[in-house]
């Protein structure tokens, strides 16, 4: 079972498009819920004012007033609240401020627009340089969301002796995650004898993060919230922290009216006020000796962190982890900081902080191979991580780690060698088109970083059906990943029984524990691995009873699940994560395991530019990884090849253009994400090397996708285009354009 | 209130008579008065294509068409795809090749292959890329949406 292409759970539904998203669910009598929100980056709610020409008697009205419970969205730092207050502060431009809700949709729009908000204007921080520099102290005493420092050995020992020191700064900008739903939810309160009970359907990744968030909103027990995961149409992040903003918000609105709330974004709404990825700078500093060996690194990595903190310490923490990269080195400081700016806040965004920071050191090392000389294969194979090495948290490599061997098979797969020395020739000729390869060496940490696992405890199980079959209980959730399949295999294979006999629970809080939120690679390896505990120890239980002897068929299996589901009413057995005793960390000084384990990939990109056009095409792309053993190949291949065609799209299109903070190319028109027609058949390969801690071997696959591509392509742009300025992603032509007119008009 | 308006049009290859708003879009039509929840919004501006249908045999994004356009047309959705419990072939192909991730730009997906297929039923790659452009997936990168047009055309090819 581990190891088939099994067909994908849901797949049948999605094809024949019975699979029920939010939108889709029927509910009869609901109100459509709308949003007003702030149209300043920063200032003091004065007033609120309704206008004219709309019956205000028929509509649903909420402002922070009618808050039963904390006016704090529970996340990392309880910082934002679901709505501004009279004579509280707003922070950036999207933020809510009242809600609306009406059986016509319609005139919920009109009673929108009807609204006017009085707000008295401070001078706002829009970016990481004011944010910094305190052009004005927004938050706290710094600006400062987080910061966090890493330290190795002691750099400032090595720069006055080394042969070579180099330094770089380095961008990359925000990215809109583009799942093809936009976020929405339903909300239903019910009271019976003056008990609330409420209940939110949405597309959420993270049932137990919405539960937290409803309590605390609303000052209610755990057993008087529900939450229910609808089918997804796609997240990446963006339904990671959001969820727990607009899924009170339409609990609000039901609270408020006492019947069943839609609250629907559309596109242009959702791309305005939702997370993105965080924009990022990073000044790199590297010491090597003569024969380019890496000697000492800084990184000073900061990140935009927006109006509050939402997920920007965690996001941090995995960028500046990331930030050394797959290279020794004896001496390293990170300094890693989020500031604060009144823009809506970014959030989590597949690679979590660790796309920033690998940019800039991938890019970084070609820089530096030019600069001492080197060819950067050589510069790479020099300096590559190798069983026993010590990262720079202080964490030893103990798994079998090949990266000169991903590396030269992801080379060999694109043709590296060949079409190099062919593009140097072709490159000479009179044409405006010119032709390059490159390529990116990087790892992504499995699970949550640090002691966050153990601090989740997370528990799944597996539960008999009286039909014989066998259901997976965890609120992890389905959003085209292949959770349902993948987890499926992972306890038929423990069961030995067929995959077809295993099925996936409703992910509804009131049915499954909680395994944790669906985020940072972690539902394969992670809960995978406490389903297969949980699969065993059911197996156990049914043997121990004597409804199962060894060895079965799968009929027999399915007979025994029938007649222990009949004589006990039910049938459940539920695993927990338990921290290995080999993994430690310690969270005050950042040293030690910081993940469990790594996913490893080389990446590679062979491109065409037009200096006509300054349009870059994708011509070639290998995608070499070893990510433990595979659990499902054909779905495996496609997170893969969407990654990359995420990360493409970041690379060289996807620009969030901000007006005041606020994004105002929040269409699809023109915010510009790769079609079919853009982007080439991806090499994909997997070495599999079976890791002790995941089922079956595997780690996580779900985030490593979206580290490589940008990296790879820019070299790629600087290996045809010679010494430009190629230190930011998006490289849109724009953009191209300008760093070439540098070198031009000098 | 504007006054409904009345259409007749055939849909999956069944006469409806309806009652809707004059300003209401096809897409509004299906979700909201036929309740074929199959078709989906994923942008009200005509570019991700997630709500394509066939109308009168030509793929539209439902989204830009005003109901009042469809009077007396046949339209076709995803739930008009398969026959009964039968896949078509490339709904099945889809299925058997991870065409379909989160699913979400799925049924205008298959809405539009449906109709390359019929206009070019043996395109190679670049034929589908283009055919398809109009559909954007933020999931698979396209390449398993390649490979179950080819697959489907394939099957098209041996059932001739």
């Amino acid at each position: 079972m581990i190891g088939a292409s099994s067909i994908r759970k849901e797949g049948r539904a999605k094809v024949l498009g019975t699979a029920c998203y939010t939108d889709d669910k029927l509910v009869p009598g609901a109100l459509h819920g709308v949003t007003i929100r702030s149209q300043v980056p920063r200032g003091i709610l004065r007033g609120i004012h309704f206008g004219e020409g709309i019956p205000w008697a028929e509509v649903t009205i909420v402002t922070a007033a009618d808050i039963p419970g904390q006016n704090r969205v529970a996340s990392v730092v309880h910082d934002q609240p679901f709505l501004v207050g009279i004579g509280e502060e707003i922070t950036h431009m999207e933020q809510p401020v009242v809600l609306l809700a009406h059986p016509n949709r319609l005139l919920a729009e009109r009673a929108r627009n009807a609204v006017r908000l009085e707000v008295e204007e401070l001078p706002a921080v829009l970016d990481i340089d004011a944010s910094l520099e305190l052009r004005p102290l927004i938050y706290g005493t710094a600006n400062l969301l987080k910061e966090i420092r890493i330290a190795k050995g002691d750099p400032e020992s090595v720069w006055a002796t080394a042969a070579h020191v180099i330094e770089g700064e380095y961008r990359t900008g925000a990215q809109e995650q583009m799942y093809l739903e936009p976020n929405a939810m339903v909300a239903s309160v019910e009271r019976t004898d003056g008990v609330a009970h409420v209940t939110v359907w949405g597309s959420l990744q993270c049932p137990y993060y919405v539960h937290s968030a409803l309590k605390q909103l609303f000052g209610l027990p755990a057993e008087q919230v529900r939450v229910v995961a609808m089918e997804m149409g796609g997240a990446f992040g963006g339904k990671e922290d959001y969820p727990s903003v607009n899924g009170g918000h339409a609990a609000l609105l039901s609270w408020k009216a006492g019947l069943p709330v839609k609250l629907i974004y559309d596109r242009e709404e959702d791309l305005a006020c939702t997370t993105k990825r965080h924009p990022s700078r990073t000044r790199l500093r590297t010491a090597f000796d003569a024969e380019g060996h890496l000697l000492a690194l800084t990184a000073d990595f900061v990140l935009d962190g927006g109006a509050y903190a939402t997920m920007s310490p965690v996001v941090l923490s995995r960028g500046a982890i990331h930030a050394a990269g797959v290279y020794r080195c004896p001496h390293v400081r990170i300094h890693a900081r989020a500031a604060a700016t009144n823009t809506p806040p970014p959030g989590a965004f597949r690679g979590f902080g660790a796309p920033q920071s690998l940019f800039a050191l991938e890019r970084h090392m070609d820089i530096c191979a030019v600069k001492l000389g080197l060819d950067p294969v050589t510069l790479r194979r020099r300096n590559f991580l190798h069983t026993g090495d010590t990262m720079a948290t202080g964490q030893i490599i103990r798994e079998d780690l090949d990266l000169d061997g991903i590396m030269d098979r992801a080379l060999a797969e694109l043709g590296y060698h060949d079409k190099k020395a062919a593009h140097t020739v072709l490159n000479q000729e009179d044409s405006p088109l010119k032709r390059g390869v490159g390529f990116a060496v990087f790892m992504h940490g499995c699970g949550f970083t640090g002691g966050g696992e153990a601090y989740l405890a997370s528990v799944a199980g597996v539960e008999g059906c009286p039909d014989g079959t066998v259901a997976v209980l965890a609120a992890s959730t389905e959003m085209g990943q292949g959770k349902n399949t993948v987890f499926a295999q992972i306890v038929a294979e423990t069961l030995k029984v067929p995959v077809e006999q295993v099925e996936t629970a409703e992910v509804d809080t009131d049915r499954v524990p909680n395994s944790g939120p669906t985020v940072a690679s972690r539902s394969t390896m992670m809960v995978g691995r406490i389903l297969q505990d949980a699969a065993s120890a059911f197996r156990q239980s049914l043997i121990q009873q004597g409804f199962l002897t060894e060895p079965y068929t799968p009929e027999s299996f399915r007979e025994a699940v029938r007649r222990a589901v009949a004589a006990h009413g039910s049938l459940r057995s539920y695993g927990q994560y338990h921290r290995p005793p080999n993994i430690q960390w310690d969270d005050a000084t950042y040293q030690g395991d910081a993940y469990p384990t790594f996913s490893w990939a080389c990446y590679a990109a062979d491109v065409t530019v037009d200096l006509d056009t300054f349009e870059v095409k994708v011509e070639d792309f290998a995608a070499v990884q070893e990510v433990g053993r595979v659990v499902n190949p054909m779905l495996a291949e496609g997170q893969v090849e969407g990654g990359v065609a995420q990360g493409i799209g970041w690379g060289l299109w996807e620009e969030v253009t901000t007006r005041q903070g606020r994004m105002i190319n929040n269409q699809m028109t023109n915010y510009i994400i790769p079609t079919s027609a853009d982007l080439p058949r991806m090499k994909v390969v997997f070495l599999e090397n079976p890791h002790p801690a995941g089922p079956g071997g595997a780690k996580g696959l779900g985030e490593l996708p979206m580290d490589g591509p940008a990296p790879a392509l820019v070299n790629a742009l600087a290996n045809a285009l010679g010494p430009l300025r190629l230190d930011e992603v998006p490289m849109t032509p724009d953009r191209l354009l300008e760093r070439c007119e540098e070198v031009t008009h000098g | 209130m504007a006054e409904p308006i009345t259409l007749s049009l055939t849909v999956n290859g069944e006469s409806r008579t309806l009652s809707v708003h004059p300003f209401a879009r096809l897409l509004d039509l299906l979700r909201e008065d036929l309740r074929l929840m199959g078709t989906k919004e994923g942008c009200g501006e005509g570019e991700c294509g997630a709500c394509s249908v066939l109308v009168n045999g030509q793929v539209v994004n439902s989204c830009l068409v005003p109901a009042v356009q469809v009077q007396g047309a046949e339209v076709v959705t995803v739930e008009g795809l398969a026959q009964g419990e039968s896949l078509s072939s490339l709904q099945a192909a889809f299925l058997t090749y991870n065409g379909a991730q989160c699913g979400f730009c799925t049924p205008g997906m298959l809405v539009a292959a449906t109709d390359l297929l019929r206009r070019c039923p043996t395109p190679d790659d670049g034929a589908i890329r283009d055919g398809l452009a109009g559909n954007l997936c933020r999931c698979t990168g396209y390449s398993k949406i390649l490979d179950a047009v080819h697959a489907a055309a394939g099957e098209g090819e041996a059932a001739r």
